[in-house]
C-alpha cells in the first residue's frame, strides 16, 4: 500500500516538475511548483519526519509561493505567455540533463548503500535539543550562523527594495 | 523508512527532479522562471539529505537539521532575489535575461 502511494506521489512530482519548467504561463508554472512542493512534503510525512514536513508546507508552500505570486503580479500582466524557446536550446539542454541524469543514476546504482531498518520517530523536542545543544550531537553553531544570515538577508532586501527620494 | 521502497528508488526520484530543474535553468529566459528551477534543485537536495539520514543513520539528526537550514537559506535567497528582480524591473522595465547587461545602473 505504501509502495503504491509512493509511486503515485513520485509520478505526480515528476510530471508537475516538468510542467513547472516548460509551461509558458508564469502563474501556472508557479502553481505547478506548489504541487511539487506539496508532494515533497508528503514524502517527508511518509518517512515520519513530521516536523520537517510541516516546515516544508508552511515555509515553501505557504510563504515562498505567495512571495512569487505577489512579485509576478507586480511585474507582468497575468496571462501574457513567455516567448517560445528555440528548439536548438531545448535539445542542447535536454542532452546535457539526460547525460547528467545517466551519470548520476549510474553512480547511485553502482554504490552499495548499507541501509539500516529502524522504526524510531524523530520528535520535535529531539530536534529542538539538537538545534540548541553544543555537545556531541549539537548544532548550535550552524543555528547561529543561519540566524545571522536571515538578519542580513532581511536588511539587504529592505536596502535593495527601498526607493531613493529625488 | 517507507515499507517496500528502497533507497535507490527515492534517490532516482530526486535525481530526476534535480535534472528537470537543470533543464529548466538552461531553457528559461525569464528571471523568475529561472528561480523556480533553482527551487526545484534545492528541494531535491534537501530530500536527499533526509533520505540518506533516515535509511542509513536513523539514530542521528544531521540530515534533518541541515534540511531545515536548506529551507531557511532558500527562503532568504528567494526574498533577496525577488527584491533584486523587482528593483531591476523598475529600472529597465524587463525581467528577461537578454535585456540585462549590467546590474549597476
Amino acid at each position: 500500500m505504501e509502495r503504491v502511494f509512493f509511486y503515485f506521489i513520485a509520478v505526480a512530482i515528476i510530471v508537475f516538475a516538468f510542467m513547472a519548467v516548460t509551461n509558458r504561463n508564469m502563474m501556472r508554472s508557479i502553481i505547478y511548483l506548489l504541487f511539487v512542493l506539496i508532494g515533497v512534503s508528503s514524502i517527508y510525512f511518509m518517512i515520519e519526519y513530521n516536523f520537517l514536513g510541516a516546515v516544508q508546507l508552511t515555509v515553501y508552500a505557504g510563504g515562498i509561493i505567495i512571495l512569487y505570486i505577489n512579485s509576478i503580479m507586480l511585474i507582468e500582466k497575468i496571462g501574457t505567455p513567455m516567448e517560445k524557446v528555440k528548439t536548438v536550446r531545448k535539445v542542447v539542454a535536454g542532452i546535457i540533463s539526460v547525460f547528467g541524469l545517466a551519470l548520476t543514476l549510474f553512480a547511485i546504482y553502482s554504490y552499495p548503500f548499507q541501509t539500516v531498518k529502524s522504526g524510531n520517530v524523530t520528535t520535535v523536542s529531539q530536534i529542538g535539543q539538537a538545534l540548541l545543544g553544543y555537545g556531541n550531537n549539537g548544532y548550535v553553531l550552524p543555528f547561529e550562523v543561519i540566524s545571522i544570515l536571515l538578519l542580513a538577508a532581511m536588511v539587504g532586501a529592505i536596502m535593495i527594495a527601498k526607493t531613493e527620494k529625488k | 523508512m517507507i515499507n517496500g521502497v528502497s533507497i535507490y528508488e527515492i534517490l532516482t526520484l530526486t535525481s530526476i527532479m534535480f535534472f528537470i530543474g537543470v533543464y529548466g535553468f538552461f531553457t528559461r529566459k525569464n528571471l523568475i522562471a529561472m528561480l523556480v528551477s533553482v527551487e526545484l534543485i534545492l528541494n531535491s537536495a534537501a530530500v536527499n539529505f533526509v533520505i540518506i539520514n533516515k535509511y542509513m543513520f536513523p539514530g542521528k539528526l544531521g540530515g534533518d537539521i541541515f534540511s531545515i537550514f536548506i529551507i531557511a537559506v532558500a527562503a532568504a535567497e528567494t526574498a533577496l532575489a525577488l527584491a533584486i528582480i523587482i528593483n531591476l524591473y523598475r529600472l529597465i522595465m524587463s525581467v528577461k535575461t537578454k535585456d540585462l547587461e549590467t546590474m549597476k545602473y
